[in-house]
C-alpha cells in the first residue's frame, strides 16, 4: 500500500483499473482489511460458541457427576467414542474438555475476536489508512489462524482424544499423557502463534506508517492505542512460548528431556528419558506469555469500551493521556509480573519480593484506566442503547475482576486462595463479563457501519441483561466455593470432600451447602447459553432484515471509521482523510453540533 | 487479632483453622478484603448516582469539562501506598518468615514427601533421626523410594502410603518432591499448599495447632485420578501417640508401600 501522502492518487488510479473480483478473491482468500476482520470475526464467535459449548457439557459431569449427560451424552459417546461411555463424561474427557475451553477460548475465541476482528476492521478506518500495510501477509495471518483451528479441532477425534494437561500444558503432565492430542495441541498453538506473530508486525507497521496526515500520537483513538500496545505484547511474548512449544514437541516425539528432570518415574518405573531438564522452565516460557495474554484479552476491550463511553457520553473521554500512558505501563509491566503465577513452587524472599512488587505496580495503572472510563461519565448526558449497555456493564465486572486479583497477587493469601474456584470466579470477571461484554459493545456498535443496518435494539437488550445476571449467577457464588477451599479441575465436582466424612470424622471436608451450589451454577451457565440465542438470531437477522441506517455515522461519532460510506468500498474513503484536531471533540463549545469529526476543522 | 480474624473468617466462610501461621494467613486475605470492598462500594454509589444524574433525559447538555477536581488522584495515591503498606508490612515480611527460616530438625517432626499419581507417600527417619539413602536411578516399582540397598540408616525409616501423622504444637519440616508429574501439597486447614515437582526438593514447615485428622487435597492437575488424591490424610497427634505409633511401625515398614 502507498504512504499516506499519496493517498489520493492511490485511490484514484485503483479506481481506473478497477476489476470486480470474484467469489473466492472477495471473501475467501481476500486481501481486504475488512473482509478479513468479518472472517475472525465470524470464525471466532464460533469457537467462542464452542468453547463455551465444552464447559456447558463439564457443568452437568460438576453439578451431576456419574449422571449421562441428557441428549448431548449419547451423541457424545458416538462420536467420541468410550471416553463418553454410556453418555457420562469420563474423567480424560472432562480433562480433555478443560484443557480445550481454555485453549479454544483464549487463542481460538476472545484474542483472534478482540485483536484481529476488530483490530482488522477497525483500526485502518480509524487512522484514515486504505488498508493494513500489508494486506497479502494479513490474509496469511487468517490462514494459519484457520489451520490451527483445525488442527485443534481434529485433535478430538483421533484416539486418546485432545489434550488433557490444562491450557498450560504442564510438564511433564503433558509429555506423560498418552495420546497424540498433546501433540496436535503443539502443532495447532505454532500455527496460532504464527498467525498472532504476523499480525502484531502488521498492526506495529499500519499504526506508524499509515496514519492520515494530521493523525499525531496523541489524537489517535484510544482504541488504537491499545491495539498498538498489543501488537508489541504478542509480538515480544509469543516467540519464547513457539520456541517453547518447539521444546515440547521435541520431549515428546524426539525423547529429548528439556522440561523432563533426572529420576522421573511415571507409573512407577523410571522414565526412559535422558533427564536433566526443568519443569519449571516450561512454567516461565509459558507465563512470559500467559500474563501479557492476558493484558492482550483486556486492553482492545478497554479500548472498545473507551471508544462507545465517549460516543455515548457526548464528552469528551476524561484523562485521555493518563488512559494511553497507563496503557503503555500496562504493556511494560506485564512483562515483569509472569512468576506470580508460580508462587507456589518453591519461590525464595528476594524472588518473590521482586514478583509481588511488580504486581502490586501494574494494578496502579488498571485502576487510572477504571478510574478514567467512570469519571468520564461524569458531567455526561449519556445515552442508553445496547452498545452503551455492554459497555457500562463491563465496568463493574472488569472491576471485580480486578480487584480480587489483588488477594491472589500477594503469595501469603495466594496459599489459601490457590488452584481454588476463586481464582475461576477471578479472571472469568476479568475476561467473560469484562472482556467479552467490552467485545459486545463492539459488535452492537460497529454492526451498521459494516452492514448498513442496526442490530435489533430490543433483542440487544434481552442479550445483555440476562447475559449480565447470568453471569454473575455463574461466578459469585464460586467466590464463596474458592474461599470455602474447593479446588479447580475435580471431575468430580468436589465429591471428592466427602471422603473426609468416610470412617474417620476428617477436617477439610466442603458443607454440602458448597458442594450443592454446583448445581445452581450449572444452571445459569445453561441458562447464559439460552440467553446468546437473541443474540445469534439477531447477528444474522440483521444483515438482511435490521434497521436501515440513515447516514453513514448514525451515532454522531467522531473518529473517521464513520466518515466513510457504509459500508466502507475497497479503498475505505471516498476522499483523502486529513485530521484536524483529537479524536472526542463531543459537545466542544461554540460549535454548531455535539460533535466534531476529527477530518472536519474545528471552528 | 485472634477474634477480629475469626469473626470474618465465619463471615466469608473461611475453613477451620489448625496451625500457627494459618492466622496471619486469613488476616491478610481479610485485609484485603477490605481493600477491595471499599474500592468497589466506593465506584458503584459513583456510578450509580452518575447514571442517575447524567442520563441523557436529565441532563440533555453534556459538560465539555467534566470533573475538574483531582480527587481521583489522591484516591489512586492513597491506593498505591495501602498496597505498600500491605505488600512491605505483611506479606513480604510474613513470607519470608515462612521460607528463610525452617525451625530446626531436631525440634520438630520430619518428614520427606513424596506424591505420586495418584497418592501421598511419607518418610520418616526413625529413631535414629536419620533418613536412608535414596537414588533416583535405582527407583521402580519394588523401590519407589530408590532405596539403596544395606544402607544403615534407612533400616529404621518408616514408610507410609496416604497417612501421614505429626505431633500437635511441634513444627512439622517437610521436603517435598514429587516422582511423575507436578502435584501439590494442599491442607486446607492447615492453610498449607506448596507444588511438589519432580527433580526438585522444596522445604516446607508449619506447625499444627489442634488434633484431627485432616484431609490432603492435590492443588495441580495432575492426570486422571487428580481428584482422587484426596484420599490421603494427615493425622495430628500428641506427642504420646505420636512416639506409640512410631514404636509400633518398627523399622522399614514395607506393607504400606506397594504400588497402588
Amino acid at each position: 500500500m502507498q504512504s499516506t501522502t499519496s493517498q489520493t492518487g492511490h485511490t484514484e488510479a485503483h479506481d481506473a483499473h478497477h476489476e470486480e473480483p470474484g467469489f473466492w478473491r472477495a471473501y475467501v482468500f481476500s486481501t481486504d482489511h475488512k473482509v478479513i476482520g468479518i472472517q475472525y470475526g465470524v470464525t471466532s464467535l464460533i469457537f467462542l460458541l464452542f468453547g463455551f459449548f465444552l464447559m456447558m457439557m463439564m457443568r452437568w459431569q460438576i453439578a451431576y457427576p456419574g449422571h449421562p449427560i441428557p441428549v448431548m451424552g449419547p451423541i457424545l459417546e458416538k462420536v467420541l467414542g468410550d471416553v463418553a461411555s454410556g453418555g457420562v463424561m469420563s474423567s480424560d474427557l472432562y480433562n480433555s474438555f478443560g484443557a480445550m475451553h481454555g485453549t479454544i477460548m483464549v487463542f481460538l475465541a476472545v484474542v483472534p475476536l478482540a485483536f484481529a476482528a476488530f483490530g482488522n476492521y477497525v483500526v485502518p478506518l480509524q487512522i484514515g489508512a486504505v488498508d493494513m500495510a500489508f494486506p497479502r501477509i494479513n490474509m496469511v495471518s487468517y490462514q494459519c489462524f484457520v489451520v490451527g483451528g483445525v488442527v485443534m479441532m481434529v485433535s478430538f477425534f483421533i484416539p486418546g482424544g485432545a489434550a488433557q494437561a490444562g491450557w498450560t500444558s504442564y510438564s511433564p503432565l503433558a509429555t506423560s499423557i498418552p495420546t497424540d492430542g498433546q501433540t496436535f495441541w503443539i502443532l495447532g498453538m505454532v500455527f496460532l502463534i504464527t498467525s498472532s506473530l504476523l499480525g502484531a508486525v502488521n498492526f506495529i507497521a499500519t499504526i506508524i506508517q499509515l496514519r492520515a496526515p494530521g493523525m499525531t500520537w496523541m489524537r489517535l483513538p484510544f482504541f488504537v492505542w491499545a491495539q498498538f500496545v498489543t501488537a508489541f505484547l504478542l509480538l515480544l511474548a509469543f516467540p519464547p512460548l513457539e520456541a517453547a512449544a518447539v521444546m515440547q514437541l521435541m520431549d515428546k516425539v524426539a525423547h529429548t528431556s528439556f522440561f523432563l528432570p533426572t529420576g522421573l518415574a511415571i507409573g512407577g518405573n523410571l522414565a526412559n528419558v535422558s533427564g536433566g531438564g526443568s519443569p519449571l522452565l516450561w512454567q516461565h516460557l509459558f507465563w512470559f506469555l500467559g500474563h501479557p495474554e492476558v493484558y492482550v484479552l483486556i486492553l482492545p476491550a478497554l479500548g472498545i469500551v473507551a471508544e462507545v463511553v465517549a460516543n455515548n457520553t457526548r464528552k469528551p473521554l476524561w484523562g485521555y493521556k493518563s488512559l494511553v500512558y497507563a496503557s503503555l505501563a500496562i504493556g511494560f509491566l506485564s512483562f515483569i509480573v509472569w512468576a506470580h503465577h508460580m508462587y507456589l513452587t518453591g519461590m525464595g524472599t528476594a524472588i518473590s519480593t521482586f514478583f509481588q512488587t511488580t504486581t502490586m505496580i501494574i494494578s496502579i495503572p488498571s485502576v487510572v484506566i477504571l478510574t478514567c472510563l467512570l469519571i468520564s461519565l461524569w458531567g455526561g448526558s449519556i445515552r442508553i442503547n445496547t452498545p452503551m449497555l455492554f459497555a457500562l456493564g463491563f465496568l463493574p465486572m472488569f472491576g471485580i475482576g480486578g480487584l480480587t486479583g489483588l488477594p491472589l497477587g500477594l503469595n501469603y493469601s495466594d496459599i489459601h486462595l490457590h488452584d481454588t474456584y476463586y481464582v475461576i470466579a477471578h479472571f472469568h470477571y476479568v475476561v467473560a463479563p469484562g472482556t467479552i461484554f467490552g467485545l459486545m459493545a463492539g459488535i452492537y456498535y460497529w454492526y451498521p457501519k459494516a452492514t448498513g443496518r442496526f442490530m435489533s435494539e430490543f433483542w440487544g437488550k434481552v442479550h445483555f441483561w440476562t447475559s449480565l445476571v447470568f453471569m454473575n449467577l455463574i461466578f459469585q457464588p464460586m467466590f464463596a466455593q474458592g474461599m470455602a477451599g474447593m479446588l479447580r479441575r475435580m471431575v468430580d465436582g468436589g465429591v471428592n470432600y466427602s471422603l473426609a466424612k468416610v470412617g474417620n470424622d476428617a477436617i477439610g471436608g466442603l458443607s454440602d451447602t458448597m458442594i450443592g451450589m454446583n448445581v445452581g451454577i450449572s444452571h445459569a451457565a445453561w441458562l447464559l447459553g439460552v440467553s446468546q440465542i437473541p443474540f445469534i438470531i439477531n447477528f444474522f437477522w440483521s444483515i438482511t432484515h435490521g434497521k436501515k441506517v440513515t447516514s453513514d455515522n448514525p451515532w454522531d461519532a467522531t473518529t473517521l471509521e464513520w466518515q466513510t460510506p457504509t459500508p466502507p468500498p475497497h479503498g475505505n474513503f471516498a476522499t483523502a482523510m486529513k485530521v484536524y484536531h483529537g479524536p472526542y471533540e463531543y459537545s466542544a463549545p461554540g460549535q454548531s453540533k455535539d460533535f466534531a469529526p476529527q477530518n472536519e476543522p474545528m471552528r | 487479632m485472634d477474634g477480629f480474624v475469626d469473626f470474618w473468617r465465619a463471615v466469608m466462610g473461611m475453613p477451620i483453622l489448625a496451625s500457627e501461621h494459618g492466622h496471619k494467613v486469613d488476616y491478610l486475605v481479610v485485609v484485603m478484603h477490605w481493600l477491595m470492598a471499599a474500592l468497589f462500594v466506593g465506584w458503584i454509589l459513583f456510578f450509580g448516582y452518575v447514571l442517575v444524574r447524567f442520563r441523557k433525559s436529565k441532563n440533555p447538555k453534556a459538560s465539555y469539562q467534566g470533573v475538574k477536581s483531582h480527587a481521583s488522584s489522591y484516591i489512586e495515591v492513597a491506593v498505591a501506598v495501602v498496597e505498600m503498606v500491605l505488600l512491605f508490612g505483611l506479606a513480604i515480611p510474613l513470607w519470608s518468615q515462612m521460607v528463610d527460616k525452617v525451625p530446626a530438625e531436631n525440634e520438630s517432626t520430619v518428614m520427606r514427601v513424596i506424591a505420586q499419581q495418584f497418592g501421598w507417600n511419607a518418610r520418616y527417619p526413625g529413631k535414629d533421626g536419620v533418613f536412608g539413602r535414596q537414588d533416583a536411578k535405582r527407583i521402580s516399582l519394588d523401590n519407589k523410594w530408590g532405596d539403596v540397598p544395606d544402607d544403615e540408616n534407612g533400616k529404621d525409616d518408616i514408610k507410609v502410603y496416604n497417612d501421614l501423622k505429626v505431633v500437635v504444637n511441634k513444627p512439622v519440616v517437610v521436603h517435598l518432591s514429587s516422582m511423575d508429574v507436578i502435584h501439590s501439597f494442599k491442607v486446607i486447614a492447615l492453610r498449607v499448599c506448596q507444588d511438589a515437582i519432580p527433580g526438585m526438593n522444596i522445604p516446607l514447615w508449619f506447625k499444627p495447632i489442634k488434633e484431627g485428622r485432616y484431609q490432603i487435597n492435590c492443588a495441580q492437575l495432575c492426570g486422571t485420578g487428580h481428584y482422587t488424591m484426596s484420599g490421603g490424610f494427615l493425622t495430628v497427634l500428641s506427642q504420646a501417640e505420636f512416639d506409640a505409633w512410631e514404636a509400633s511401625q518398627g523399622g522399614g515398614g514395607t506393607t504400606a508401600t506397594s504400588f497402588e
